[in-house]
C-alpha cells in the first residue's frame, strides 16, 4: 500500500488549507462511478439520452460527486479518519472534457469526547463554477494508537 | 388548461407530509466486490477500505471485513438496472407528492443539497436498508431553473438490526420544465466560462497589447506631463489630447480593497480580493490581490504586479504581496 500520513489534532490549525487536487472528468470517469453507485440513470451513461434531455452531454451523478469528495477528505486526513457529518450543495455539473478541482479548508477544530474534530470548507470548481460545496466534520485519527 | 394556483397545490399536498415509506431493501449484502468496484471507479486507495492487514493493525475494525467507504451508504438500497427495488420492499409510493407536482406541470427534479450524517462504516456481510419521509416543501419560487417548490426528504439508512448507520436530508427543486427544448443549442459541448474581454479601440488598445507584450503602460500626457489611469483621450488637467506612454514597473501599496465572498460568478476564484493600488509612479489601478488570505490583507500593504495570463489573449497585471524579508 501506499504510504497513507494520518493527520493528528496537533499538527492542524485552523485556517490551514487542504492541497487542491484536480480530477479530469472522462466519459469513463462518469459511467464507472454511476455504475459503481448503481445509479443507471440514461443520463449518466447514454450521450443521445442526455442531449434529448436538454444537456450537452451526459454528467456525473450526486452519488459519485459524494464519492469523490469523501476520498478528498480522507486523502488529506489519513485512514485513521473517519467522516462524520458531509453537507453538500451542487451547483455546475461535472461533463467530459472537463476538470474538477477540489480545495477547502480548515474552518474550526473542535473536541468530542476523546476525539478531535476537523470542521474542512470544501468546494470542487469546474469550468462552469462550483460543481459542489459545502462543509465536513471529520474525526481526526488518535494520536497514540494509530 | 388553467393551472392550479401556487396554494391550491400547497393545500393539497401539505397532509402528504412526513408521511414514512419503506423499507427500501438492498439486492446484496454489502461485498468486498461492491466496495472494490467503488474504490476502483473513485480511485480512492484508502487502506481502512480494502487492505485487510492495514485495517487489522491500525483500526477498530476486524482484518478480515472489507469495510465500506461511509459515502457508500444510498448505493447499497438502489434500485437494480431494471428499476426494481430489493426484495421485500415497500411498494409504497415513496414519491407521491413528487407524482402529485409533475401532474401540476412541475416535471423537472434536480437535487440542491445534501447533508449527511455518518453513525458507523458498514462491513462486509452488513446489510442495509432505508426508509423515507417527505418532510417539506417550500413556498413557490422563482430560480434560475424556472418556478417550482423545494421538496425536503429525510432518510434513514438502517442496518439488519434496525440501527441507524447513516442519515441524510436531501434537498430537491421541483420545477416546471420548459414547453420545449432548444434542442439545437444543447447540443453543442459544454462550454468553459471566460471572462469577458474589453472592448479594446483606439483610446486603450496600446494597454491591453501593452499586457500582451509583458509591460504595464500608463497614460502620459504630451503637453502637461500628468500621469493617468486609466485610459482616456484627453487629460483632464490641461485637455490636450496628444499622449504617449511611460512602461509602470508594476509596484506600489494597497490604496483600499474589497473582498468579494458570494455570489461565486465563474470563471472567478474565491474569495476574490479586489484592489486598489497606488502605483509608484503616481496613478492608481484596480486589480486582483492573489496569494495573500482575506484577514491578512491591509491598507498600505507593498504589492507588486505580477503579469498573468488568466485566459488565451487575455493578460492582467495581477497583484501580490511583497515579501517583508
Amino acid at each position: 500500500m501506499t504510504a497513507f500520513k494520518n493527520l493528528y489534532a496537533s499538527e492542524l490549525s485552523v485556517g490551514d488549507t487542504l492541497p487542491e487536487f484536480a480530477l479530469p472528468i472522462t466519459t469513463r470517469l462518469v459511467v464507472s462511478t454511476a455504475i459503481a453507485s448503481q445509479d443507471f440513470q440514461d443520463v449518466h451513461h447514454d450521450k443521445a439520452a442526455a442531449q434529448e434531455k436538454g444537456t450537452p452531454d451526459i454528467f456525473m451523478n450526486i452519488l459519485s460527486t459524494n464519492g469523490f469528495v469523501g476520498r478528498y477528505l480522507t486523502d488529506w486526513a489519513g485512514p485513521g479518519s473517519r467522516i462524520k457529518k458531509i453537507q453538500f450543495k451542487l451547483g455546475a455539473p461535472n461533463f467530459p472534457g472537463d476538470t474538477m478541482v477540489m480545495s477547502g479548508e480548515v474552518i474550526d477544530i473542535s473536541q468530542e469526547g476523546e476525539h478531535t474534530l476537523a470542521h474542512v470548507n470544501f468546494k470542487g470548481k469546474n469550468g462552469m463554477g462550483n460543481h459542489v460545496s459545502g462543509v465536513a466534520v471529520l474525526q481526526l485519527a488518535a494520536e497514540d494508537g494509530q | 388548461m388553467s393551472e392550479a394556483t401556487a396554494a391550491d397545490i400547497l393545500s393539497r399536498i401539505k397532509p402528504l407530509l412526513n408521511k414514512r415509506v419503506g423499507p427500501y431493501n438492498s439486492w446484496n449484502p454489502v461485498s468486498r466486490t461492491h466496495i472494490w468496484q467503488w474504490c476502483s471507479a473513485m480511485g480512492d486507495s484508502n487502506p481502512l477500505y480494502q487492505d485487510d492487514a492495514y485495517r487489522a493493525q491500525h483500526s477498530e475494525f476486524s482484518g478480515e471485513k472489507a469495510v465500506a467507504p461511509p459515502t457508500m451508504m444510498q448505493m447499497w438500497s438502489m434500485r437494480d438496472v431494471n428499476g426494481n427495488d430489493g426484495p421485500g420492499s415497500t411498494t409504497d409510493n415513496l414519491y407521491e407528492i413528487l407524482t402529485a407536482l409533475e401532474q401540476e406541470g412541475y416535471e423537472g427534479i434536480m437535487a440542491v443539497s445534501y447533508d449527511q450524517t455518518f453513525h458507523r462504516y458498514l462491513e462486509e456481510g452488513d446489510s442495509a436498508h432505508h426508509y423515507s419521509t417527505i418532510v417539506d416543501i417550500s413556498d413557490l419560487k422563482t430560480t434560475g431553473m424556472g418556478k417550482g417548490f423545494f421538496v425536503t426528504q429525510w432518510a434513514e439508512f438502517l442496518d439488519q438490526n434496525e440501527e441507524l448507520f447513516a442519515e441524510a436530508k436531501i434537498t430537491y427543486f421541483k420545477y416546471q420544465t420548459p414547453k420545449q427544448q432548444p434542442a439545437a443549442k444543447q447540443a453543442s459541448a459544454p462550454g468553459k466560462i471566460n471572462r469577458i474581454h474589453p472592448v479594446e479601440n483606439h483610446d486603450h488598445e496600446h494597454f491591453w497589447q501593452g499586457l500582451r507584450g509583458g509591460k504595464l503602460l500608463i497614460q502620459k500626457c504630451e503637453d502637461c506631463g500628468e500621469l493617468r489611469h486609466p485610459p482616456q483621450p484627453m487629460c483632464e488637467h490641461c485637455q490636450s489630447i496628444r499622449w504617449s506612454t511611460i512602461e509602470s514597473k508594476g509596484k506600489g501599496t494597497v490604496y483600499t480593497y474589497t473582498v468579494m465572498h458570494y455570489p461565486e460568478i465563474p470563471p472567478f476564484d474565491y474569495p476574490n480580493a479586489i484592489v486598489l493600488v497606488d502605483l509608484e509612479e503616481g496613478v492608481r489601478i484596480v486589480s486582483q490581490l492573489i496569494g495573500t488570505k482575506p484577514n491578512d490583507i491591509h491598507i498600505g500593504m507593498a504589492v507588486e504586479m505580477k503579469l498573468t495570463e488568466v485566459q488565451e489573449g487575455m493578460t492582467l497585471p495581477l497583484f501580490h504581496a511583497v515579501d517583508k524579508a
